[in-house]
């Protein structure tokens, strides 16, 4: 049989929810020993789909198979059995256990007795299994003290001390830094040269294409197509085109919108030696239509800073002017009333009020203002939530419905509607859009355009030095949270942006600035 | 499209069904369950965990909780009763203070959850423990009676009609609502208004789904917590009262437990205990029906015991349909 090449086929998986169909049609192919890169644009159906491999979900119909076996009704215990096993994002890791506990966790190896745990013997399998994969982690190591990469790396090696054939990973990159992408990617390499299958999900393509044999894409929940990767430089450009069309659905002619240049001589916001929540001496200035970048690696000290201006963190020394008048904003509601906004990075856990309604989200910070002693003003409420979903276009059936439900693009647009609605002049922008698919991202982009335009500030944090380049007028750069230099328009170069986050200060730089 | 919203308007309100049913279950083996006289005497009994249960409801909704409630009944009684016995204070100026300091007892739980960082199930169950000794402290453990025997007025709080109180007949006949469940439809008319139509409610139910996020959209979270535990207290002093009416006399062993009790009601009227979600009118079914199960288990000559069984049964089989169900619409 042809078929015993497929260590895993889906066919035709379809799920239905109530009100809603998270896949329609996907079928997918996993030979032995291939890493499989799927790719697809948020709420694509990438999550249901391997959570239909493992038992998770069950598929409303459709056939699952492993090794040519068709099981009709996936179970997390079959899936494991027959050698499926998942990296999720958020790790299934207890901290409080060692490496070699959390990886026998629910199947210990006792001692002879059968009674008593044999940590002795969970400890030198572990080692085993770290051995295996040439990483370096002590089996007695508590895992909570581990690094993320490393914890990621413990439960690698569950999976495979449990004969993994099949492994998912889903955004295995996203917590990782630079160095520890790299470990990963080789023991990704060394899982496939040992005859493991892997599935790879990343939004990042050019991981995708470092690793993968072939692409597959999804959309709306169904199969597009299935892409052998050519690993040659020359055409990758030609290839990220070609699945950005496959993601979307149409095709993306500019990455950014144009703009026309409108910055106004009025100073919205200005830091004079700022010291606080951990940044050191930091100064600059912001006008009303500039778009401000602020770049840096992870931890330089950027959302700090941010903190600090919306008044979630104190400041310890240094001046805030804001408007033309000193400020001191002690909570974010008094930055809020002086008209300064805040969309923060991780948007469902400080942006967005996911359990409550649209119009509940745009409203929240206006509800004092909208009311009649305390008693809201509901028609109000009402026309300016629906106005702002028109004006922004978030798309939604009502904006009754609860945030939670709403894809991150939309609900990144909600959040932006609350401060427009607040009428704020000075907006915050800390990683606008992660997570967030191509598609939305562009309108995103659009939008923070419309806003320069009227005249709102916008300070924007960015990991993505093309972003940062991109819709930025002028960019300033962090590290270790302190400013290492500032770059205007004409001088946006990735390799200077890069030397000042990683803390280096070039020589032709030190001399301009001396002269 | 329009099933659907048919299904979830009936699922909504899914409550009230379970209301009927066992109301007309009652009915069915004791016709005098729907008598004028025993409906009187459910409205009666329900008023004073049903005016509880609207700070109850606040602060669950905030994802916290209150045990002090209890106990803070407890020394209402007695306070209110110390002062107007032992101390010959006017009974106006007596409920005032009683409420005011209830009231107090909230701010100090809040304080305790908001600016020290106690958890509230911790806090509240110290206040418990203070509280309820602060009563024993003053009463000495003994019964004050003889509140009502002296004060005729006091009795109001219970009485049967309104046209008995001498004050208000001028203004007609309310029949036969006793007042005591006047005060409670008011206060759920208040707890309605506060969820619904003033923006409290708006922050109430978003601290209660994410607080950082309600800190980060301009919601005074802290001040929030000190105002609905305040409420807590405020609506437990309303309801020791009540309950000091009833009885005539205080004891510092009143309304022991009685926490729970209210913690059932709202708990079974659909608010979740993670926060964020619930209705006023789901906790008003939810005192109904714990009410009416008190009184039909009474009048079916089912033991004490035996009710403490059932009790627990349903709080255990309302929470476990309302997580079940949720748990299949995840999967």
């Amino acid at each position: 049989m042809a078929n015993n090449d497929y260590v895993l086929e889906l066919e035709h998986i379809r799920k239905e929810y109530p009100g809603v169909i998270a896949l329609k049609d996907v079928t997918l192919q996993l030979r032995r020993g291939e890493i499989l890169g799927l790719i697809g644009e948020n709420g694509a159906g990438k999550s249901t789909l391997i959570k239909c491999c493992s038992g998770a979900v069950i598929p409303t119909s459709g056939k699952i198979k492993i090794n040519g076996k068709e099981f009709t009704r996936m179970t997390p215990q079959l899936a494991a059995e027959n050698g499926i096993a998942i990296i999720y994002q958020e790790f299934n890791n207890v901290g409080e256990l060692s490496a070699a506990e959390n990886m026998f966790l629910g199947r210990p190896i006792l001692k002879k007795n059968g009674i008593v745990i044999d940590r002795k013997a969970m400890e030198e399998e572990a080692a085993k299994a770290f051995e295996q994969l040439n990483i370096k982690i002590n089996p007695r190591t508590l895992v909570k003290n581990l690094s993320v990469g490393y914890q990621q790396m413990v439960e690698i090696a569950k999976a495979i001390q449990q004969n993994a054939q099949v492994l998912i990973m889903d955004e295995p990159s996203a917590p990782l830094t630079t160095n520890e992408v790299e470990s990963m990617f080789k023991v990704v390499e060394l899982l496939k040269s040992r005859g493991v299958s892997i599935i790879y999900i990343s939004h990042r393509l050019e991981e995708i294409f470092r690793l993968s044999d072939r692409i597959e894409v999804i959309r709306d929940g169904e199969y597009v197509d299935t892409l052998i990767t050519d690993k040659d430089p020359a055409t990758i450009p030609h290839q990220v085109d070609e699945l950005i069309k496959l993601m979307v659905g149409r095709e993306m002619t500019q990455k950014y919108p144009p703009r026309e240049p409108c910055i106004r001589d009025e100073v919205v916001l200005e830091l004079e030696h700022v010291y606080g929540n951990g940044d050191q001496d930091i100064s600059f200035k912001i006008h009303a239509g500039e778009v401000l970048g602020l770049g840096g690696l992870v931890g330089a000290g950027r959302t700090e800073i941010a903190q600090v201006i919306f008044g979630a963190r104190p400041k310890e020394s240094g001046k805030i002017i804001f408007m033309g008048q000193e400020i001191n904003p002690k909570s974010p509601r008094a930055a809020i009333n002086h008209g300064i906004a805040l969309l923060p990075e991780d948007r469902k856990r400080h942006g967005a009020l996911l359990t409550n309604s649209i119009k509940n989200n745009i409203a929240m910070p206006i509800y004092e203002r909208i009311s009649k002693g305390t008693v809201i003003n509901k028609k109000r409420e009402h026309s300016i939530a629906e106005g702002y979903r028109e004006d922004i276009q978030i798309k939604c059936p009502s904006i009754h419905q609860l945030v939670k439900n709403l894809s991150g693009g939309n609900q990144q647009k909600v959040i932006l509607a609350k401060w427009l609605a607040a009428q704020s002049k000075l907006i915050i922008f800390d990683e606008p859009t992660r997570g967030i698919d191509v598609g939305a991202k562009f309108e995103i982009y659009k939008l923070i355009n419309d806003l320069v335009e009227d005249g709102v500030a916008v300070l924007m944090i960015s990991s993505e030095m093309e972003e940062l380049m991109g819709m930025s007028d002028r960019i300033i750069v962090l590290a270790e949270n302190k400013m290492m230099g500032e770059l205007q328009k004409n001088e946006f170069n990735a390799d200077l942006i890069m030397s000042y986050a990683s803390g280096v200060v070039p020589e032709d730089k030190k001399v301009k600035e001396a002269s | 499209m329009n099933e659907n919203k048919f299904l979830s308007v009936f699922k909504q309100n899914a409550i009230w069904l379970v209301f009927i049913i066992e109301v007309a279950i009652f009915a069915y083996f004791n016709p005098k369950f729907l008598s004028l006289p025993n409906i009187v005497n459910i409205s009666r009994q329900v008023s004073y965990y049903g005016i509880a249960s609207i700070g109850m409801t606040f602060v669950i909704l905030i994802a916290g909780i209150d045990l002090s409630i209890g106990s803070i009944i407890a020394l209402v009684n007695v306070v209110c009763a110390y002062l107007m016995m032992n101390m010959g204070w006017n009974m106006w100026l007596a409920i005032l203070i009683s409420i005011a300091m209830a009231t107090l007892i909230g701010v100090l739980n809040g304080w305790m959850v908001a600016s020290i960082g106690i958890p509230a199930i911790i806090a509240t169950f110290a206040s418990q423990t203070i509280f309820r000794g602060c009563a024993y402290l003053l009463s000495g453990g003994l019964p004050i009676p003889g509140v009502v025997l002296e004060n005729p007025t006091f009795g109001f709080f219970a009485r049967w009609s309104l046209n008995r109180w001498e004050i208000f007949k001028a203004m007609g006949d309310v029949g036969l609502i006793p007042i005591c469940a006047i005060i409670m439809i008011i206060c759920f008319a208040v707890g309605s208004f506060i969820l619904n139509k003033s923006y409290f409610g708006r922050y109430f139910y978003a601290i209660g789904g994410n607080e950082e996020a309600s800190e980060l959209s301009g919601i005074r979270v802290n001040k929030m917590k000190y105002l609905i535990y305040a409420l807590s207290g405020f609506f437990a002093g309303l309801a020791g009262i009540v309950l000091l009416s009833r009885s005539g006399s205080a004891q510092s062993t009143a309304a022991i437990g009685f926490e729970f009790e209210v913690i059932t009601c709202v708990v079974l009227g659909g608010v979740s205990v993670a926060g964020g979600i619930g209705k006023m009118s789901g906790v008003i079914a939810g005192v109904l029906i714990i009410g009416s199960l008190k009184s039909g288990m009474i009048m079916m000559n089912v033991s004490e015991y035996t009710q403490m069984v059932v009790q627990g049964l349903v709080l255990a089989v309302a929470v476990g349909v309302d997580c079940f169900s949720k748990k299949r619409q995840a999967s």
